[in-house]
């Protein structure tokens, strides 16, 4: 296997594209990182052949991690066919030759950007999530030397702040993405662009799940099994987004659902955004209510 | 006013501890002298005053006071409920856990006390938060209850304190400080920069709240008639020195010291 894996990756690069030194230093930054559940550790990003921003974090931290014998899957706002999550599992199929998988089942990593898949993950699987803003605080406090000041004294007052905001302003918790968790109970930490829909999946997760930020440099982990909870008020529990109708291609009523205008008339139909679980359920069967789209003017 | 002769006997008979214990505390800044051989105590529920000229050395004690800045020399000790803890020498989790608890500090500029994006409930609840508050309703009535006392109009609530006029953020900087019930508040010119008839205001609702709650606070002011009017004891300073210090009226009536004699006849108090 190893052999045929050799000859598939593009011989001019190393295995993987990054030197072993620079994994090296990236791998003892996911041991820290692994050590001290949410805390974020700084490492010395990289630069990727892909702009800051697009996932380099997260290719770096894959990178890292990958061998021969791995299977790749690359998930971007769920689904495998958009062009980011394209581009990079051509760029891990090209300088590493490992196999890569569009089944969450089949993968032993997964990097992601957007979404947790609907289905469990197991023990033998890594969730890599690529980071925009590792800063669970930063939108209210400019500051990195007070935003890892916070985290020291676990000053969390001003997280609360923020959710405190959104009540008084919208009468409800309206961050719906990016929603700070408490990890381990001792750190706040961002679980970055995913949907609060996933927030209740990162707890006591089989799976280890770690976070790439390229740009901020910083790399965070939760390890498997270990408690993560999302911040709220007692008056205010945390609640995820549902929909009233199911998915139009499948019937799914548990999974996060899309929104997909397919007209100019207004016409739109609600699809599941992790579109492995809704092949894998329309090949047992499930359909969904055919003509069942709304229509509004 | 509520200090009635039974709260006056109840607070003589309270055992005599100094809530604060300054002694010898100097900053240095390389060769120059930020403040040097302060010392003296502070009672609960009492009131000190720091005034002297700009660059005497003031807001260099109170930052080292409040534990922003660290003396060179000297010692502060903080009377925890009956523990006494040097503050310098405190681990620093440690010590701004203790801030958190037991202190409050009023800015001269209200942007550097509040956040100016947050409405101002937010930035009244933060401090109940921060201590652990999660209950929306109930840090929110408490929010409201105190804007009502600082004379905010509580409809307001949910307005950012960018939209308030100076005199309404210093009264909201004041709440945020108040609302945990710091049992010490150090207060940098809370005076500075308002015009004389909301000065006038703030003050009087500065002096009810102190006497209200048994707060004991140390004020800068370079102002004689925010001394005269808010604390019962003064202390001049000079040139990073203390010159004279005693009760307010005394230091004020009579000044000992040739500065302070020209300090007090220059205005009107």
């Amino acid at each position: 296997m190893s052999a045929d894996t050799a000859l598939c990756a593009d011989p001019n690069y190393n295995f993987a594209y990054i030197d072993e030194q620079t994994k090296r230093m990236i791998r003892r930054a996911l041991l820290k990182a692994v050590s001290i559940p949410g805390y974020q550790v700084p490492f010395g990003s990289r630069e990727m052949p892909l702009a800051r921003g697009w996932g380099t974090g997260g290719i770096q931290v894959t990178a890292a991690l990958i061998g021969p014998l791995d299977r790749l899957k690359v998930i971007d706002q769920g689904a495998d066919d958009t062009t980011n999550a394209v581009a990079i599992r051509s760029f891990f199929s090209r300088v590493t030759g490992v196999e890569t998988t569009q089944k969450v089942a089949e993968a032993t990593i997964i990097q992601t950007r957007h979404r947790i898949p609907e289905r469990p993950l197991t023990e033998d699987q890594i969730l890599v999530y690529q980071v925009p803003q590792p800063e669970p605080l930063r939108k209210l406090e400019p500051s990195e030397v007070e935003t890892r000041n916070m985290h020291a004294w676990e000053e969390y007052g001003l997280m609360q702040v923020r959710l405190y905001e959104d009540i008084a302003r919208f009468g409800h918790v309206a961050t719906t993405y990016s929603y700070p968790v408490m990890v381990n109970d001792r750190y706040v930490a961002s679980p970055t662009p995913i949907p609060k829909f996933d927030n209740p999946k990162m707890n006591m997760m089989p799976a280890l799940q770690l976070f790439g930020a390229g740009r901020e440099k910083r790399i965070y982990a939760i390890p498997p099994y270990t408690k993560v909870r999302s911040l709220d008020f007692d008056d205010h529990p945390f609640t995820v987004q549902s929909w009233t109708q199911p998915c139009t291609l499948c019937g799914a009523r548990d999974s996060y659902l899309d929104e997909v205008i397919v007209d100019d008339s207004g016409g739109r139909i609600f699809v599941c955004s992790d579109t492995d679980h809704c092949e894998g359920r329309r090949e047992l069967g499930h359909v969904g209510p055919a003509e069942d789209s709304e229509r509004s003017t | 006013m509520s200090a009635t002769i039974d709260d006056m006997r109840a607070r003589a008979a309270a055992p005599p501890a100094p809530i604060l214990q300054v002694e010898n505390v100097a900053r240095y800044y390389g060769e120059r002298v930020g403040c040097r051989d302060v010392a003296f105590d502070l009672w609960p529920g009492e009131v000190l005053g720091v005034v002297g000229e700009s660059g005497s050395g003031k807001s260099t004690l109170l930052r080292c006071l409040a534990g922003l800045d660290t003396p060179s020399a000297g010692h502060i000790r903080f009377d925890d409920d009956g523990v006494l803890l040097d503050i310098h020498a405190l681990p620093e989790p440690a010590r701004r856990a203790l801030m958190r608890r037991a202190w409050g500090i009023v800015h001269q500029n209200p942007r550097d006390g509040l956040r100016m994006d947050v409405s101002a409930g937010g930035n009244v609840g933060e401090r109940l938060m921060d201590r652990g508050a999660r209950h929306y309703g109930q840090i929110r009535a408490r929010a409201a209850d105190w804007l009502g006392r600082v004379e905010i109009d509580p409809a307001r609530i949910d307005d950012p304190p960018r939209r308030f006029s100076g005199g309404m953020q210093q009264r909201l900087q004041i709440a945020r400080v108040l609302v945990s019930e710091p049992r010490l508040v150090f207060m940098d010119e809370p005076t500075g920069g308002l015009d004389v008839s909301v000065q006038a205001k703030l003050l009087d609702l500065l002096r009810v709240l102190v006497r209200d709650l048994g707060i004991a606070a140390v004020i800068v002011t370079h102002d004689l008639a925010v001394a005269r009017l808010l604390t019962d004891r003064l202390m001049v300073m000079k040139d990073g020195r203390v010159i004279e210090q005693g009760l307010t009226d005394q230091v004020l009536d009579d000044p000992q010291q040739a500065y302070t004699q020209l300090l007090t006849s220059a205005v009107l108090v």
